[in-house]
């Protein structure tokens, strides 16, 4: 038969990954991105990419990354996927290497590895602290290749609407918005990747970037596909707080021995490093003395919301802990750590070589996503999924560094299961539903495009992300959940009365806003309602009113489906695969 | 008393072929506000300072910490990431233009998409055998990896390009940004395979000799790349190669 042409969406690690699986076998891609693929969310990660090479003679395994893995994801995340994630972490890492990835090196010459978050071992390799930015690269010149090859296709400045999906269910291909003309087409494809990243947009400020809006998660979600684990949101413990999105402040700089304090005494004004050892609250290595500051994220975040909010330590009172690498030398720190010095230092003014950075926790990551089987396929025939935008690696916690590894494993996946899968398949019945689905989708754009009423999409936005953070992040209350699921009908309900005050039909970035805008409502509901139906507490799910993990109940993955009432997203659960590893109590405040 | 405030006087222009016309704009200072969060407060009360109705203003942004590369626009006639400009630190009005070399969209928005093509030009990957393991990369000592890193922190931002009175079309000149990308993978033991081919596609009109060491672009690198060396290093090269070629026959 004719080469397979799969369409796939997204051009960060994951979406690369299987661009290249897909055009190394043979196959033929169109890549769809919103921006050029070299400026995806991917590029913001930092501090580095886990694999059990054990190059420091401490005895680690890959066996030893899986049981970290699970045992940091609180045993929520199916074995099997991870398992084999993480005996393949080791040769990933070789091929970026091979692939010309400047990792930070060894005297010898070989790869150098730092510790990270959640485990005792020295198993991150990293460049610098633009580990991602580096991947990222190195997988972008590849696909620069395949495409001069005229083996890869790449439609950037679209945006993915909707999959085409025929009458048996099967995905047809995509529907997507030229983001100049905003023209829709309709593309067909024998299958369909989607690796679409993060959701961050959904709680306003976080560290992702502008395009993580989990727009096109939702839009498979509200077609069906299943929803998994959308509860489980990471809030990063050392971001920069600021008026746009908060910066992240890697994890690395803990694994180059970053150390977290306050001062023991409140309302203590004095210059930090005029504050002698035994005035230093280190509460993380107090509290947690065999991880001490390398407590994973979910921990950390916790400890440092307890010290701001309980035991009211916060710096000048207001919500920020230090974060102190003043007593590393310069010239290590910029070997290091040099890129996330170099943007503290630019957004907030201050030398962090020489006075301690203020920092505090903000949303970063969502272990949630779209349900797949072990073969990377959501529910819908012919539509695979990878990287952030599914939910299969992490459980309820990523460890620091594992997000890099399951994005290119992910893609790897995905790409060869895509190209089996489409060399298999009947062909579609005409059109595949490509027409029907176009005309949905121009409808869908006619009325927004006309819609009379007073609201603004950007403020919707902005209230939306204020009820997130603040219901749906570190401390769940199922009065709050409710409440915020309140809030996000109400928005639901203005989102109809939506007025843009851009009418254009070119570069009508407001109208694509709006688009995203109205996905992110339905995925936000299936995020607080998977919280307010789980009553226990579990990785970073964390509700003081049921303080325990409760595997009996919940030792499962939840799917959400669409029903598209006012009741929200219909929930059921499924059992996890706990074939290799026993459940057992999860604690960092002694070796495990 | 009033709340502080901050001026700004953006360009706007609806399409390529539409007329340019400035806007100004007063937005309520916050601690910290950059001219991207400037823009984002502007797309929620989109009134000009006049008081005036007008549209949310089209730029391309994404990371929001100058690693993505997308938000290059002229700040008060410097070309520079709107991301990382405080506006604390700039003299007011703050004026915002797009790139004016580069094709334009629609407001700040540009078309740098040539960066991209003069990459597939030079070949500017490292052309590995496959994805399958093969083991380990090649030893590459700190030395060395000290030097290559800094040439790949490139984010694409082509403010270089901007600023660089070479670059233009009577002249054709790839720009910085790519002869330094040449340089990362003619240094790289794999990469280096293609070192010749990259040299000659530098070699001839639009290529290296079209620079004329005015060494704004090194000035106006948001990641301090060493371009001139960079231009210095690979300009060496090429003269090697063409006298090779030249040997040859």
């Amino acid at each position: 038969m004719a080469t397979p042409r799969i369409i796939v969406v997204g051009g960060g690690l994951a979406g690369l990954a299987a661009v290249i699986k897909i055009a190394e076998a043979g196959g033929s891609v169109d890549l769809f991105s919103i921006v050029p693929v070299k400026r995806s969310h991917s590029v913001c990660a930092q501090g580095g990419i886990n694999a059990a090479k054990n190059l420091k003679g401490e005895g680690d395994t890959t066996w030893q990354h899986f049981d970290d893995t699970i045992y940091g994801g609180d045993f929520l995340a199916n074995q099997t996927p991870v398992k084999a994630m993480c005996e393949a972490a080791p040769g990933i890492i070789d091929l970026l290497d091979r692939m010309g990835v400047p990792f930070n090196r060894t005297p010898e010459g070989l790869l150098d590895f730092r510790r990270f978050g959640g485990t005792l071992y020295h198993r991150t390799a990293f460049a610098g602290a633009t580990t991602g930015q580096q991947l990222l690269y190195a997988l972008d010149e590849q696909v620069r290749r395949y495409e001069s090859e005229g083996k890869v296709k790449k439609y950037e400045g679209w945006e993915f609407l909707s999959a085409i999906v025929d009458g048996k269910g099967v995905a047809r291909g995509i529907t997507a918005m030229n983001l100049r003309t905003m023209e829709l087409h309709a593309f067909p494809a024998e299958a369909v990747i989607l690796a679409t990243g993060g959701n961050g947009a959904i709680f306003g400020k976080s560290t992702n970037s502008v395009v993580c809006t989990g727009s096109a998660q939702s839009a498979i979600f509200q077609q069906g596909a299943y929803y998994a684990n959308g509860e489980f949101i990471q809030v990063h413990p050392t971001s920069i707080p600021g008026e746009d999105k908060l910066r992240l402040m890697s994890e690395s700089a803990r694994g180059e021995g970053g150390r977290v304090w306050v001062p023991r005494k409140p309302g203590d004004n004095r210059a930090p490093r005029q504050i002698p050892d035994a005035e230093r609250f280190y509460f993380l290595e107090e509290w947690y003395p065999k991880y001490g500051n390398l407590v994973p994220r979910d921990v950390a975040t916790r400890a440092i919301h307890k010290v701001v909010y309980e035991l009211v330590l916060g710096l000048e009172g207001q919500p920020m802990v230090y974060l102190d690498l003043t007593h590393i030398d310069r010239d290590t720190l910029d070997r290091k750590l040099g890129g996330i010095l170099e943007i503290y230092e630019k957004f907030v003014g201050v030398d962090p070589h020489e006075e301690p950075m203020k920092i505090f926790p903000g949303m970063h990551y969502t272990m949630g996503g779209l349900w797949v089987d072990f073969n990377q396929m959501t529910n819908i025939p012919g539509l695979f999924a990878a990287g952030e935008c599914e939910y299969q690696y992490h459980g309820a916690n990523r460890l620091g560094a594992n997000s890099l590894v399951s994005c290119i494993f992910g893609g790897f996946q995905a790409g060869p299961n895509a190209m089996k899968y489409a060399k298999n398949v009947a062909a579609a019945e005409g059109d595949g539903g490509a027409a029907k689905e176009l005309a949905r989708q121009a409808e869908i754009n006619k009325k927004l495009m006309t819609n009379e009423g007073t609201e603004n999409p950007f403020r919707l936005w902005r209230e939306l992300g204020q009820t997130m953070t603040e219901h749906v992040t570190v401390t769940r209350y199922n009065k709050g959940l409710q409440k915020a699921d309140e809030k996000i009908v109400e928005l639901l309900d203005r989102y109809k009365r939506v007025n843009l005050s851009d009418r254009s039909q070119w570069a009508n970035t407001s109208f694509a806003f709006a688009r995203q805008l109205k996905n992110m409502l339905e995925l936000s509901r299936t995020i607080t309602l998977g919280a307010l139906q789980r009553d226990e507490s579990r990785g970073a799910h964390y509700k003081p009113d049921f303080p325990e993990r409760n595997d009996e109940k919940f030792l499962k993955t939840t799917k959400a489906s669409f029903t598209g009432t006012i009741a929200g997203p219909n929930l059921e659960y499924e059992d996890v695969d706990i074939q290799y590893i026993k459940p057992r109590p999860r604690r960092y405040d002694a070796a495990k | 008393m009033a709340n502080k405030t901050v001026q700004f006087e953006i360009k706007r222009q609806a399409g390529p072929d539409d007329p340019a016309n400035w806007e100004r704009f007063e937005v309520e200072w916050r601690p910290g506000m950059n001219v991207i969060s400037a823009m984002m407060e502007i797309a929620t009360n989109p009134v000009t300072a006049e008081g005036k109705p007008t549209t949310p203003i089209t730029y391309d942004s994404n990371c929001l910490e100058e690693i993505c590369g997308s938000c290059a626009m002229r700040i008060n006639g410097k070309a520079r990431m709107a991301c990382s400009a405080l506006v604390d630190r700039l003299e007011q009005p703050i004026k915002v233009e797009p790139l004016s070399k580069f094709p334009l969209v629609r407001d700040l928005q540009v078309d740098r998409s040539v960066l991209f093509e003069n990459l597939k030009r030079v070949k500017a990957w490292v052309p590995v055998d496959g994805t399958y393991d093969l083991g380990s990369g090649p030893r590459v000592y700190p030395q060395q990896q000290e030097v290559n890193y800094p040439l790949s922190n490139c984010i694409s931002c082509t403010c270089c390009m901007e600023v660089c009175p070479q670059f233009n079309e009577a002249t054709g000149f790839v720009g910085a940004a790519t002869i330094a990308q040449v340089k990362l993978f003619n240094n790289h033991p794999t990469g280096k395979v293609f070192k010749e081919e990259r040299l000659r596609a530098l070699s001839g009109d639009g290529g290296i000799q079209e620079c004329g060491y005015a060494q704004n672009c090194v000035q106006a690198c948001p990641k301090q790349i060493p371009l001139t060396t960079a231009i210095s290093d690979v300009g060496r090269d090429v003269i090697v190669q063409k006298a090779k070629d030249w040997l040859r026959g």
